[in-house]
């Protein structure tokens, strides 16, 4: 990674439940490493029980570590007092999934959003308002929709007040759980713009948690897989989600089927998918995918090796086998995409159309060619 | 298993050291004592050694937790004192009055069950009208005072039209047809609320129910309607109902108090309106207790009917 | 958890309930409960009634006239005289004055106790929690009359005592009311945020938590005060409270009746009324506020509708065309719930052995038209046009219990949530056995079958289970084999893998696809999800704000959309974008049913509209073979 000092860096972060009943704790979260470098995107990616929300309340202190460490701008928060906790409100804030829950029905958007300015600034009611109304130019609302309730606006809507909300005190971290899961397609797209040109003009940086590989793929720039509370594959969005090594990894992406018919029969010939999926993940320190993995051997069992790699770590016993020869056969099966090709014509050209937002210039703007777009040299 | 039986013991142990320490503690706050109101009862005057003798005799000089103690010690023996004024042993005064009231209560919460569940189903399902109907009529079953309904209906049935005997109670040993005949005022009286109450809750539980997604599942796989509610959506149901049951029953020892007196029954109520108005504080701890362990043995009904009905989902 | 919680249950839940605010939740409840209001104004003028009964009681309550004992009602004593010849009206106003402050001594207690214990056990939680439910729990258990019977012992004389001791009895119900709704008001992700934005717990508990509460504590205290008004009379009645020598109250007013009844029952009714009447006002306003906190009650419509039958228009037509029969075909559909069109101008076939999709965003109705054909509209809902072909049948024109015999062997359904859609009190064995005997009755060993169809591994261990110990994956594999059990030409599939994992979904996909072929069983999927359509239909429906805007090969859609929303949908998808650039979004959101625009539905969000697309509804057209679309400007899309 870059000489920059990251804005977050978790390490060893281990956190477990108690369930109670003499039933064994329930390990949610197990050594886990990252870093935020600012105005960063990193997506933590898994499926329900990997994980990914815990991390996100660990870095909001909704839940405390039990071993490990998180570190804010170089600070040790992991056990922050409730005031300091209090503090780091202004600098770390968070969207959640579900736009209809998050703001309360009985309040106007203005009383909403004017509580973070109640709670850390000493200004008065016109100064407020200012505010307010600042905020929701921010995210492309009305000015007046500051006196209306909840229910009168639709999800999307929603979403772009709580992001407004999040933002009225500059905060420099947005931890985005599954912020455009419960959203429609169209919306989704709205909001990740939306996103993207947050964090172009603020210089935001994310911690996007999300189970939705595509959408990952689009807004990351690094990206972590967690599996039952292990990291198991991290590394840039590009060679996560295009050249991904991991076999879990692989499983995910070849499981989400592709808004392409004849890409998708294509892909739906690979036997990569994960097998035996009500099988539970096993607890021990060996991998604990292997009883899914369809490369799994004997030695699966041992400790889980961490391999590191450009950018990233690979956890997996046959990484050497997989990672020589696992990218290419995937690109490989990928292949061109001639039917998809007139379409892609249509889409930019409502592009142009309807959307006027420049592109932001982007610290990665090398990795910017779409990968399954070319044919790769086997 | 085990853990159940544990929890319903220590739930059990705690409600009853709770009633019997509360009403110990009461009877200490009370002005004057039993000694005073036996005497006042028995002579207009007597003198300060009279009462200093009395007082000792009933072990009332005792600091209280030696009294709650040797409450505890008689208990064990089988005994709950002895009335202030009979010299009667309570436990005897009270086990003639179980079964009055015991057919009261039993007879009012199955009676309820009934017409309450059956209304409540039919108000559910066929909701407009006749649920509006249903709603009406229950407000007004839950509305009128158990007292005031039973004078009426003595008024109507029994001295106008002479159907059911005004007041008494025929023991079901003496004349199984006569004690039915004794409790049907009583019970059609209590029944009234309670059936509404039964009513109306079931009507709320089954509405819930059947909004729920496995209804409509249910209907896709082509089961037919009488399955659907009476099998599945009222055994989903139950758990709330049974647990009003219980709540009624426990209700319903307050219900007889009023309805012992209207209708001179001697059950437990009427003594326990006697001796409050006497100021028999051993026998109101005997109802008291006596009342407690009633509600002990409904509750352990109560969860045992759980585990029947719903293995998986807990009281609510 | 990835609780993807899609919206398609928002349309009917946004028709079906109105979302309103608290503070304006009384007045809205007395606005559409005209009992209640006609309670609440009776409660006030009670209130002010006996607040000034000394002025305008025509006599004073105690004066007698032996010589007018137990007149009935007339021109002097409206409400006639008792025993000793008072009036009874003057009494009866007098008597509110000392039981409305009995009740309202026992309902101050009652809040003041109940409130701030059950905000505190229900917001705090842990050891406070635990503490106070078992404390509420145990005052629950204890029988309340013997409480009050030794309070009146106790205190000889001493009302208010009594009054105390009914508060804090009543207040059970109350303190676990309020925790309950104080801690679900807790997990609410809008009290996360307002903690996440760094506000205090006061600030908190004020802004968010009681203004949320008062709704149930209103209805709480209502049903409290019919309670402690019954109580407090009756032992008034008793003489054991209020004694009739202090004056008179409610309670002693029916026992001075009861002594003069075998006289004259008359007196019993002024006082019974005055009782019932208050009792129930309480209730009515009680029952207000909740039903307009819930949406429901006696007012909601009936569950179980019965279905109007339609006029049979003409026998099922023979389809035209090349000449394969559709197993069904929906004509003109449109769905009405509470009067608002939900769906309307709906046509598409599906023929036999294909896997047919319905994609859309949520509210487009999707999910209201594969209920409409199940004839499983939500409440309120009914079809008001169009045709329900099955298998030569119009489905629209069957009773209930005549679809129910289509249900199951002809149409099957699983539905988006599989933990949900099993009844959690039933094993599977049972609930599958009652399946299989309503379609089998015969069969022996078929469930067992069933699960191994559905690739479940040891079939005889999961059907011993009960829902709640099988993973959403197992469940809805669980769910398919229940759908199967009658073997159905047609399984509508509503969001089948919606709220699983993305490797659970590819699994229950490959099996979907793998029993339609191998038992030739049409599938109509229903999914907002373009890549599960493309992974398993042939041909797609697509959906707009209640109107099939596209039907197309699923091929010929994907590379050659013919309607702008198709177009847009496809290129905002994430998976075709490319990194680094925004990606191509469609301004606003889809219309609410009842918002809908003349014309074109789509013509606000429109790259092409022209002034034409709101002249007047645009029907559906083919454009190529096999291809239709609802769009006057098809053309002027393929060109660009």
């Amino acid at each position: 990674m870059s000489a920059v000092e990251p804005l977050l860096e978790i390490s060893g972060l281990t956190v477990t439940y108690r369930r109670g009943h003499g039933r064994p704790p329930l390990t949610a979260l197990n050594n886990v490493d990252l870093t935020v470098a600012p105005g960063e995107t990193l997506s933590v990616v898994g499926e329900s029980g990997s994980g990914k929300t815990t991390l996100g309340n660990a870095v909001l202190g909704l839940v405390t570590p039990t071993t490990g460490s998180i570190y804010f701008a170089g600070e040790d928060i992991t056990a922050a007092s409730i005031r300091r906790r209090r503090q780091l409100t202004e600098n770390i804030q968070v969207v959640f999934q579900d736009p209809h829950g998050s703001l309360n029905p009985a309040r106007t958007i203005g009383q909403t959003l004017e509580e973070p300015l109640l709670a850390h600034r000493t200004m008065n009611r016109a100064q407020r308002r200012a505010e307010v109304a600042a905020a929701l130019d921010r995210v492309g609302l009305d000015r007046d929709a500051a006196a209306r309730y909840p229910a009168e606006f639709s999800g999307g809507q929603l979403q772009r007040i709580a992001i407004a909300r999040a933002l009225m005190l500059s905060p420099r971290l947005l931890v985005c759980d599954e912020a455009v899961s419960a959203l429609d397609l169209s919306i989704q797209a709205q909001i990740l713009n939306l996103l993207r040109q947050l964090q172009h003009d603020l210089g935001l940086s994310y911690l996007f948690i999300s189970h939705d590989l595509a959408v990952v793929r689009h807004v990351s720039d690094r990206v972590a897989v967690l599996y039952h509370g292990r990291l198991m594959e991290t590394g840039t969005a590009t060679d996560v989600c295009d050249q991904p090594v991991h076999p879990y990894t692989r499983a995910l992406l070849a499981s989400a089927p592709v808004p392409d018919p004849v890409e998708q029969r294509r892909r739906r010939a690979d036997e990569l998918a994960a097998k035996h999926t009500d099988a539970s993940p096993r607890t021990d320190a060996g991998c604990p995918f292997r009883d899914r993995c369809s490369y799994a051997l004997d030695r699966c069992a041992d400790p889980l090796p961490v391999h590191h790699r450009r950018a990233g770590l690979v956890a997996c016993h046959r990484y050497g086998e997989l990672a020589s020869e696992g990218s290419d056969e995937l690109a490989e099966r990928r292949g061109e995409r001639p039917a998809s090709e007139p379409l892609a014509r249509t889409s930019a050209q409502i592009t142009e159309d309807r959307d006027g937002l420049d592109t932001p210039a982007r610290s990665d703007q090398v990795r910017q060619t779409p990968m399954p777009r070319t044919t790769p040299a086997r | 298993m085990i853990r159940a039986t544990g929890r319903w013991l220590a739930s059990s142990i705690a409600l009853l050291f709770a009633v019997t320490v509360l009403t110990f503690v009461l009877s200490a706050l009370a002005p004057g004592d039993a000694a005073k109101a036996m005497l006042s009862g028995q002579t207009t005057s007597y003198t300060p050694e009279q009462y200093q003798q009395l007082r000792h005799e009933l072990g009332i000089d005792q600091p209280l937790p030696a009294q709650y103690w040797h409450w505890l010690d008689g208990l064990l023996h089988g005994s709950l004192g002895t009335d202030l004024f009979s010299g009667q042993p309570i436990t005897q005064a009270l086990n003639g009055r179980l079964g009055a009231s015991l057919s009261i209560i039993v007879g009012t919460v199955i009676l309820s069950a009934l017409v309450g569940v059956a209304v409540g189903v039919f108000s559910a399902v066929r909701g407009g009208l006749p649920g509006k109907l249903v709603n009406a009529v229950s407000l007004l079953g839950l509305a009128a005072p158990n007292f005031w309904l039973s004078l009426v209906l003595v008024e109507l049935l029994a001295v106008r039209y002479a159907v059911f005997p005004a007041t008494g109670y025929t023991a079901f040993g003496e004349d199984p047809l006569g004690w039915l005949r004794s409790l049907a005022l009583p019970v059609i009286a209590l029944s009234a609320g309670g059936s509404a109450f039964i009513a109306r809750q079931t009507r709320d539980a089954m509405a819930d129910v059947l909004s729920r997604d496995f209804i409509v599942s249910l209907r896709a796989y082509g089961l037919p309607l009488r399955s659907i509610i009476f099998k599945h959506a009222l055994r989903n149901a139950a758990i709330p109902v049974v647990t009003l049951l219980g709540l009624l029953f426990v209700g319903l020892l307050g219900g007889t108090v009023l309805i012992e007196t209207v209708f001179a029954i001697p059950g437990l109520g009427q003594q326990a309106v006697a001796a409050s108005s006497t100021h028999n504080l051993p026998m109101i701890e005997g109802v008291a207790f006596y009342f407690a362990v009633i509600v002990i043995i409904v509750n352990l009904l109560v969860d045992l009917s759980y585990g029947w009905l719903n293995p998986k989902v807990r009281k609510p | 958890m990835t609780a993807i919680t899609t919206a398609t249950t928002d349309t009917l839940a946004s028709v079906r309930f109105g979302r309103t605010l608290p503070r304006r939740r009384i007045r809205t409840a007395l606005a559409t409960h005209p009992l209640a209001a006609a309670g609440a104004f009776y409660l006030l003028a009670l209130m002010l009634a006996a607040a000034g009964a000394s002025v305008i009681a025509p006599a004073d309550p105690e004066q007698q006239d032996l010589a007018r004992a137990l007149d009935g009602p007339s021109g002097s004593h409206w409400l006639g005289t008792d025993r000793l010849g008072r009036d009874v009206l003057s009494r009866l106003l007098f008597g509110a004055r000392v039981t409305l402050f009995d009740v309202a001594v026992a309902t101050v207690v009652f809040l003041a106790v109940g409130v701030p214990l059950g905000i505190a056990a229900g917001y705090r939680g842990g050891w406070l929690d635990r503490g106070v439910v078992r404390l509420a729990d145990l005052v629950l258990a204890v029988p309340g009359i013997v409480v009050l019977l030794m309070v009146v012992a106790v205190f000889p004389g001493n009302d208010a005592a009594t009054m105390v001791a009914l508060g804090i009895l009543g207040c059970p119900g109350l303190l676990r009311i309020v925790r309950g709704s104080t801690m679900a008001i807790r997990g609410e992700l809008y009290v996360k945020a307002a903690r996440l934005s760094g506000l205090r717990t006061p600030a908190i508990l004020r802004r968010h938590v009681l203004p949320r509460i008062s709704g149930p504590i209103i209805v709480q205290t209502s049903l409290f005060c019919a309670m402690a008004l019954l109580a407090e009379s009756g032992l008034s009645f008793l003489g054991l409270t209020r004694p009739e020598s202090q004056g008179p109250s409610w309670g002693n007013m029916v026992g001075e009746a009861s002594n003069a009844m075998s006289q004259d029952p008359w007196l019993l009714v002024p006082t019974g009324a005055a009782l019932i009447a208050t009792v129930m006002a309480f209730g009515l306003v009680g029952d207000a506020v909740r039903d307009s906190a819930m949406s429901r009650g006696a007012t909601a419509p009936p569950l179980f509708p019965k279905r109007p039958r339609h006029q049979v228009a003409d026998e099922a037509r023979q389809q035209p065309g090349n000449g394969v029969v559709p197993v069904l075909s929906v004509q003109g559909l449109k769905v009405t719930i509470g009067g608002t069109t939900v769906v309307q101008d709906v046509s598409f076939d599906v023929p036999p052995g294909k896997a047919i999709g319905i994609v859309g965003e949520s509210g487009c109705g999707k999910s209201v038209t594969a209920r409409a054909i199940l004839g499983l509209l939500p409440a309120g809902g009914t079809v008001t046009a169009g045709q329900v072909v099955f298998d030569g049948t119009d489905l629209t024109a069957l009773s209930d219990k005549e679809l129910n015999r289509v249900r199951g062997p002809g149409i099957a359904f699983i539905s988006q949530d599989p933990a949900s859609s099993l009844d959690p009190t039933f094993t599977i064995g049972s609930q599958l056995r009652e399946v299989i005997r309503r379609h089998h009755p015969q069969s022996r060993h078929e469930a067992q079958r069933l699960l191994r169809l559905v690739r479940l591994p040891d079939p005889d261990a999961v059907l011993r289970r009960r829902p709640a110990e099988l993973s959403g994956g197992m469940a809805q594999r669980v769910c398919i084999a229940m759908a199967l059990a009658a073997k159905p030409k047609l399984l509508i599939a509503d969001e089948p893998t919606t709220a699983l994992d993305v490797t659970v979904q590819a699994e229950i996909l490959a099996l979907l696809r793998d029993l339609q072929h191998r038992l030739g069983m049409a599938v109509l999927l229903i999914t907002h999800d373009w890549g599960v359509l493309a992974d398993e239909c042939e041909r797609a429906v697509v959906m707009y704000a209640g109107e099939v805007v596209e039907t197309a090969g699923v091929d010929q859609l994907c590379a050659q959309p013919r309607h702008p929303y198709t177009a847009a949908l496809l290129a905002a998808n994430p998976h075709r974008a490319r990194t680094g650039q925004p990606l191509p979004s469609i301004p606003g959101a889809v219309p609410k049913p009842g918002e809908w625009p003349t014309g074109c539905h789509f013509q606000s969000r429109c790259p092409i509209v022209q002034p034409a697309c709101g002249n007047g509804p645009i029907a559906l057209t083919r454009v190529a073979s096999g291809h239709l679309s609802r769009c006057i400007r098809t053309e002027e899309l393929v060109k660009r």
